[in-house]
């Protein structure tokens, strides 16, 4: 800027000098208002880690001197009785999420690989089916288990495994779709134009190029399969013994924990905060471990 | 399955190892999707089929009933209609704003080397068990909100009237604290997600218009995201709805309805899963009732969030989370 310029009287000027004051004080304000609110969402940030970590830590601290051998190998003890541990409910949660796991992983795979190959209103449907399931109330499952299995066969592992295995089932549906899809279009014409027929093309290569989501897909739905207590609660009826047969009535992990910890022995609370230890450390190694997997296999890969 | 698999000339087979012919494959998926969709209707049916009992003879008016005595042969579900919505109602007031916050930090503000871990314990602790939370809850919070929280918010907020009546920790404000903590993981990452999938280019263009980085979210980003966003809200107010045992454990299961925050409550979840047990007849029935009520705003609920997640193009959101 010239000195003439700035000296002179010039309406032009003015308003120039006008609009940058403005403009100064409005970015201050904006500025301000930018900082208090970004300022707020990084306290929300801390609002919401505060207790998420205080729960682990919390059941890590309480869970960690219930563990000793016994806690292992020996089944429950009535309180007062020394010595018990939660081998029944850790045979029974096993028991119980094997069977259904070996049973929701292949059909929901199938229906995966149905919904990623079709695009079709039936598709569509069931898509949306699927999503809607991944929500509904898990206690209506439980609901379902006991008109479906518990009142033509009676309380028994199978019913339990039955109704969470249909909380996996879509899950798993959805997640085999997502990592089918994410195959490239490229590989599977590749192969067609190679004359295989589809089911080769499934399976030598969509479900190879989609294992690394497909793991992630099937530990996730185990993980939250192993926590599911409300339907387990209505079917699988508990059992204080050691029970290995499915048919017959069993313990399970989250069901112990959900009945000790409304009890109003210290005994019988400490084994429930052992329990919620060992679910806690299986879901979550098993939520990272999946993670881990597929991070390594995607990186193999390339 | 169908299709019995036709011989095939040994030189086509692929190291001599079984393979469908096409339509054999296409029938087999087929006969798999359709027994997923046979399994939904059946659930439904089946739940419809047995509460039918205590629609034919209490009337539809049970449902709107105040009073739930069995002994008595009255079954009211108002009472866990309202309990279950008063918690639902506190646990998404909190969720929403703090779940949106912290998903913004996630997404924009956080350093970009601890961004990664950050997220992924958010959506860790969206796998921790409903009934660890509950266990925490009632042996570590109800006592602190006994003898702390309740008898402060009453000094403070008590002109409300919404903290009348004795401190007793497990309450509906505990539990609604409660759900609000397990829900929050699900706002957390389903709004991260859409968040992120925001054009970068409208961003860039907000930002070489002068705009803060607050107005570049609040005129941008949020907007662009708003349905998105409403989708993960949704998504976590039909969990925080639906869910059971947490819940049933700190609520301190009273079927009345509830006027104040630190009065206990109960919901149709906790309803269902304190008395199913010994129930038999017109309860067992009624029930099964209060089960097809809850599926039926399940269905709803969940509806509209993946009718709202989807309709912003993001594919894979809730996948992981969807609980």
């Amino acid at each position: 800027m010239t000195a003439i310029l700035d000296s002179a009287v010039d309406p032009i000027v003015e308003r120039r000098r006008a609009v940058q004051a403005a403009a100064a004080s409005s970015l201050r304000r904006r500025k301000l208002g930018s900082m208090v609110a970004l300022g707020i969402c990084w306290l929300f940030l801390a609002i919401a880690i505060v207790p998420l970590v205080a729960v682990v830590v919390y059941v890590m601290a309480k869970g960690l001197p219930a563990w000793n051998t016994d806690f292992f190998t020996k089944s429950t003890t009535p309180e007062g009785v020394p010595g018990g541990g939660v081998w029944n409910a850790i045979v029974g949660t096993a028991v119980i999420t094997t069977v259904a796991t070996a049973v929701a992983v292949p059909l929901g795979l199938l229906c995966g690989l149905f919904l990623a190959e079709s695009d079709g209103r039936a598709a569509q449907t069931l898509r949306f089916t699927a999503d809607v399931m991944t929500g509904i109330p898990s206690i209506t499952v439980g609901i379902f288990g006991y008109i479906a299995i518990v009142r033509n066969f009676g309380y028994s592992g199978l019913a339990g495994a039955f109704a969470v295995g249909f909380i996996m089932l879509p899950v798993i549906i959805r997640a085999g779709e997502t990592a089918f899809r994410g195959v490239p279009r490229s590989l599977n014409e590749a192969a067609m134009a190679l004359g295989a027929r589809r089911a080769t093309i499934a399976r030598r290569v969509v479900v190879p190029t989609a294992l690394p989501g497909v793991i992630t897909g099937v530990l996730l739905a185990i993980a939250r399969g192993l926590g599911e207590t409300a339907p387990l609660l209505l079917t699988i009826f508990g059992n204080q013994y050691l029970q290995w047969n499915p048919t017959k009535p069993m313990s399970a992990l989250p069901t112990l924990i959900y009945s000790y910890s409304s009890q109003p022995f210290a005994d019988l609370v400490q084994v429930a905060w052992g329990a919620a230890l060992l679910l806690m450390t299986v879901v979550l190694v098993l939520s990272i471990g999946s993670r881990l997997l597929a991070a390594y296999l995607q990186k193999e890969r390339r | 399955m169908t299709t019995v698999e036709t011989p095939v000339p040994r030189k086509t087979r692929q190291r001599g190892r079984w393979s469908l012919p096409d339509n054999g494959y296409r029938g087999l998926l087929a006969v798999v999707a359709i027994l997923f969709g046979a399994l939904a209707v059946w659930f439904l049916v089946a739940v419809i089929l047995q509460a039918l009992p205590a629609f034919s003879t209490l009337g539809f008016g049970w449902i709107f009933g105040r009073v739930w005595d069995p002994s008595h042969g009255k079954y009211g579900l108002l009472p866990f209609i309202v309990g279950t919505l008063e918690a639902t109602a506190i646990a998404v007031t909190l969720a929403f704003p703090i779940g949106l916050g912290t998903a913004i930090t996630l997404a924009f503000l956080v350093p970009a080397r601890i961004r990664p871990f950050l997220s992924t314990m958010v959506e860790l602790l969206a796998a921790v068990p409903s009934v660890v939370y509950g266990l925490w809850g009632l042996i570590v919070l109800a006592p602190i909100f006994r003898d702390s929280v309740e008898p402060f918010l009453t000094s403070i907020l008590g002109w409300t009237g919404l903290f009348n009546g004795p401190d007793s920790g497990t309450s509906l404000l505990l539990a609604g604290v409660i759900l609000f903590i397990m829900i929050l993981p699900t706002m957390v990452a389903i709004s991260r997600d859409v968040l992120i999938v925001v054009p970068v280019e409208q961003v860039e263009g907000a930002m070489a218009l002068g705009a803060t980085r607050w107005q570049v979210l609040r005129k941008v980003v949020l907007p662009e995201a708003r349905t998105g966003i409403l989708g993960a809200f949704t998504l976590a107010t039909g969990r925080a709805l639906g869910e059971t045992v947490a819940v049933a454990m700190v609520i301190g299961n009273s079927p009345y309805i509830a006027h104040s925050l630190k009065s206990s409550a109960a919901t149709i979840p906790s309803l269902i899963v304190n008395n199913f047990g010994e129930s038999t007849g017109t309860e067992l029935s009624a029930l099964f009732g209060a089960g097809l009520v809850l599926l039926v705003i399940g269905i709803v609920v969940n509806s509209a969030a993946r009718w709202l997640v989807s309709s912003t193009g993001h594919e894979s959101a809730g996948v992981e989370v969807g609980r």
